[in-house]
């Protein structure tokens, strides 16, 4: 032991034989710090300078109240059409062998490379009267562009990855001798998959529509070209912070930015509670 | 009847729909009119310098991404420290945080009324609506991408090899050049590469702290905003059709990596 320990050495419980522990933590803390805590405290000061009555004064005002039920009702829809579809293209890619798997494979992550301006154009293109889509579903009255089905359809398209790879990792490990044992004592088809496979990949689908969820509640490029952005009724919660930006009402701002955080961060938390139940659940069971 | 052939057409119909026709569509709509119009407006001057500024943003942010990418990943894999997991989530977090609330609190930070922007005011040092407000909200979105690719690996590998080589008598520096390196080169890059579609494809938060002047401050995916909002829609999709294009490079590159080097960890 050395007589005089300097405070890394104090800091550093294990004494570990690598070299660079003050250099590279000193450089990850400082950049953590700047470009993470330091934005992140921001928020929070200005919050609490804003006091617990002028916080409830913006969120209840129905502008607000109308652009939260619009973003959290899209973004349900949206992640119940990525849960489902989602399921569908993990079973497909994890248990078929067909021409052109490994394309659909790659294709499931383009829209996580896909940045979100063009993805909203383009959908725009598509769904407008005059688009490939849209054009079909004029004739029957339907119109999805410039209205609240328009948010749902971007933000689906932006969060479909989260479904599909949180759930295909899940069906590689299941047993196909499981469901073969399930078939011969007699199950159908259905009663397989819901008494069988259903329980083992909920995991994945309570994590890959929880993230889902949380990315199109903050979803916003794909969304305000295709939204219409009327206040009251096609206006999400990401921009009327934006708005209240532009008009200097940096309180208002942070109110509804900071409970969509909270939103957000409540969210994954409890994700990550109830996966590592269900984890517990399903080790304890077999 | 077995639900096989059904199951694979919702999926490839879905994909198609969903997925393909969207990216379809923007080089339908960007080539109409022919490749000479696509060129003509690709190189006018305002969408040439938001590819010029997009390009620099990217070219300091993926950068100091790696050099702190490395630095994290090894402080975390092969040290024990009070704050460690603690570290980890904050490294994490900007995933869980929407674009626009990421930009507003670099706005209320950094901005002129804020505690640090206003305190660097007097010295006539401005950090928002400017490259460095574009280059600070990128760092924040980017943060994650090289941390979560190379410390699964690092944490795994090196470290018998790594201490065999400080027992031989190499330096730090050698020890991390020769035998460090090597293991963590793919999953590196594989993190690089998505940070470096990140910073350049970033739309939400950039446009909070971009300041929005036309040949200025416009990065490429505001730039089709601003041509699409112009009514100039053959200019917003051919803009469009570089960054599609680069994001259909990106996961060619992954698909790529994947084979030379199969990556562990999450997809995103």
């Amino acid at each position: 032991m050395p007589i005089l320990q300097t405070p890394l050495d104090a800091l550093r419980r294990r004494r570990s034989p690598f070299p660079g522990f003050g250099l590279t933590l000193g450089v990850s803390v400082t950049f953590v710090t700047l470009i993470v805590l330091l934005p992140l405290a921001g928020l929070g000061w200005q919050l609490s300078q804003l006091g617990l009555s002028d916080y409830l004064a913006v969120m209840s005002d129905e502008r607000t109240l109308a652009a939260l039920r619009v973003t959290i009702g899209a973004a349900a829809l949206a992640t119940l059409v990525n849960g489902l579809f989602g399921l569908i293209l993990a079973w497909v890619l994890v248990r078929y062998r067909f021409f052109g798997r490994s394309a659909l494979d790659a294709l499931v992550d383009l829209p996580f490379a896909l940045p979100t301006s063009v993805a909203g154009i383009a959908l725009v293109a598509l769904y407008s009267k005059d688009g490939w889509i849209g054009s079909l579903i004029a004739p029957l009255g339907l119109q999805i562009a410039y209205s609240w089905w328009g948010i749902v359809i971007a933000m689906t398209f932006t969060s479909v990855p989260f479904a599909v790879r949180a759930i295909q990792p899940l069906i590689e490990e299941l047993d196909p001798d499981e469901e073969a044992a399930a078939w011969t004592l007699g199950a159908s088809r259905w009663q397989t998959f819901i008494s069988i496979v259903l329980p083992k990949l909920s995991p994945g689908i309570l994590t890959g529509t929880g993230l889902s969820f949380v990315r199109s509640l903050g979803e916003f490029g794909a969304v305000i070209f295709i939204a219409g952005n009327i206040p009251y009724q096609t206006e999400i919660a990401s921009l009327l912070i934006m708005i209240r930006l532009d008009e200097f009402d940096y309180p208002a701002a942070s109110a509804i930015a900071g409970t969509m955080l909270a939103l957000s961060l409540v969210l994954l938390v409890l994700i990550n509670v109830a996966q590592t139940r269900l984890y517990r659940r399903l080790e304890g069971g077999s | 009847m077995s639900a096989r052939p059904l199951l694979i057409a919702i999926a490839i119909l879905f994909a198609l729909v969903v997925i393909v026709m969207p990216v379809a569509v923007i080089f339908a709509r960007a080539f109409a009119e022919g490749f000479g119009v696509w060129l003509a407006a690709v190189s006018e001057p305002e969408t040439r310098s938001a590819i010029m500024l997009t390009i620099v943003t990217a070219l300091i942010v993926v950068p100091i991404n790696i050099v702190f990418g490395l630095c994290a990943a090894w402080a975390i894999a092969r040290f024990r420290f009070p704050g460690r997991r603690v570290l980890l989530v904050l490294i994490e977090l900007p995933f869980a945080i929407s674009p626009i609330v990421a930009g507003l609190c670099f706005l209320l930070v950094y901005g002129a009324y804020g505690p640090v922007g206003g305190a660097l005011q007097p010295y006539g040092i401005q950090l928002m609506f400017n490259l460095a407000g574009i280059v600070l909200v990128s760092l924040f979105v980017t943060c994650p991408f090289v941390v979560r690719e190379v410390l699964p690996v690092l944490s795994v590998a090196g470290e018998d090899e790594e201490r065999a080589a400080l027992t031989l008598g190499a330096s730090g520096w050698q020890m991390f050049r020769f035998v460090t390196f090597p293991n963590i080169t793919w999953p590196l890059v594989y993190g690089a590469i998505l940070a470096t579609a990140r910073a350049i494809g970033e739309f939400g938060a950039v446009s909070v702290v971009s300041g929005a002047i036309r040949g200025q401050t416009m990065t490429l995916p505001l730039q089709i905003e601003l041509l699409y909002n112009d009514y100039n829609t053959t200019g917003a999709f051919a803009a469009a059709t570089v960054l599609a294009f680069l994001a259909l490079i990106t996961l060619v590159l992954r698909g790529l990596i994947a084979l030379v080097h199969p990556v562990r960890g999450a997809a995103t």
